[in-house]
């Protein structure tokens, strides 16, 4: 129980982190709404470590701290649907087997952009951004799948160096 | 990779795909409009693209709008000044021919923007 409440820990503070460097260094792909959502990568890992409840409570911990520290209470909501919305997806693939931590994490990705939207669309009331979806599955598929390659390697060793703790 | 992730992405694409090319294919035919304005109340909106000749007469009086090559031109006018006919032709984004007696405002909407002109708004 303590061993998991730190992991948890780490992770959430490790998410606040790579959020605050993506405001440093902005990865810029020349598209409003886009960017590589490093923090997410904490997402993806923490599925694979540990169990659904705690990395669901870790996504929601980091999203609520992140968008107070960094954000906007507009920040929040986009990307509490985009967080739900993807978590849940996610979820639900890493229970399948025939797909990997790459599957995983652009389906995330990709689910994370149309949750944004859909909340905007909420927000603004205008159904003329749905004319945006085939641009954000893109992005989501490019930073997905730069997120679950970075994952692919990342995992094993933290599980390893988290088993000897 | 799996071959569940590689199915995904690629389903994923041909989505994406799809709906790019649905998106151009719905804007390219709304394309740039001729609005006709007869004191404040919109008369007509026609494709610039289709050539035509519009006829406005009202108890007010009776001008002719001619749409030919992407291009407006007011032809006839009953008004005592003629300013609208004798107007140059208009072609570009939000430029306007306006008969003032006949409260006629001629705008081509959504069209492409002149190199010299710029209207800002």
């Amino acid at each position: 129980m303590t061993k998991k409440l730190t992991v948890s820990a780490l992770l959430v503070a490790l998410a606040m982190i790579l959020s605050y460097l993506e405001t440093l260094i902005p990865f810029n792909f020349g598209l409003p709404g886009v960017k590589l959502g490093l923090a997410n990568l904490v997402v993806v890992c923490a599925l694979y470590l540990l169990d659904t409840r705690s990395a669901f409570l870790i996504s929601m911990v980091r999203i609520l701290l992140i968008a107070f520290t960094f954000g906007s209470l507009a920040a929040l909501l986009y990307s509490l649907a985009g967080g739900l919305i993807s978590f849940a997806v996610m979820a639900l693939l890493r229970r399948n087997e025939g797909f990997s931590v790459i599957g995983v994490s652009v389906a995330g990705g990709v689910t994370h952009n149309i949750g944004q939207l859909l909340a905007a669309v909420l927000i603004v009331e205008n159904l003329n951004l749905f004319f945006y979806v085939p641009v954000l599955i893109i992005a989501g598929l490019i930073t997905g799948l730069l997120i679950g390659i970075i994952s692919k390697y990342v995992i094993p060793p933290v599980k390893k160096a988290v088993r000897q703790m | 990779m799996k071959k569940k992730d590689l199915i995904l992405i690629l389903v994923l694409v041909l989505i994406s795909v799809a709906g790019l090319a649905a998106a151009g294919f719905l804007q390219k035919d709304e394309g740039a409009a001729v609005v006709v304005t007869v004191d404040r109340q919109e008369y007509g909106r026609y494709p610039l693209s289709e050539d035509r000749t519009i006829e406005v007469s009202d108890e007010a009086g009776r001008n002719v709008i001619v749409i030919k090559n992407g291009q407006v031109d007011v032809t006839e006018a009953d008004c005592p000044d003629k300013i609208c006919v004798d107007h140059a032709i208009i072609r570009y984004d939000h430029e306007t021919i306006v008969c003032l007696p006949h409260k006629l405002v001629v705008e081509i909407v959504g069209g492409d923007t002149s190199d010299v002109d710029v209207t800002t708004r």
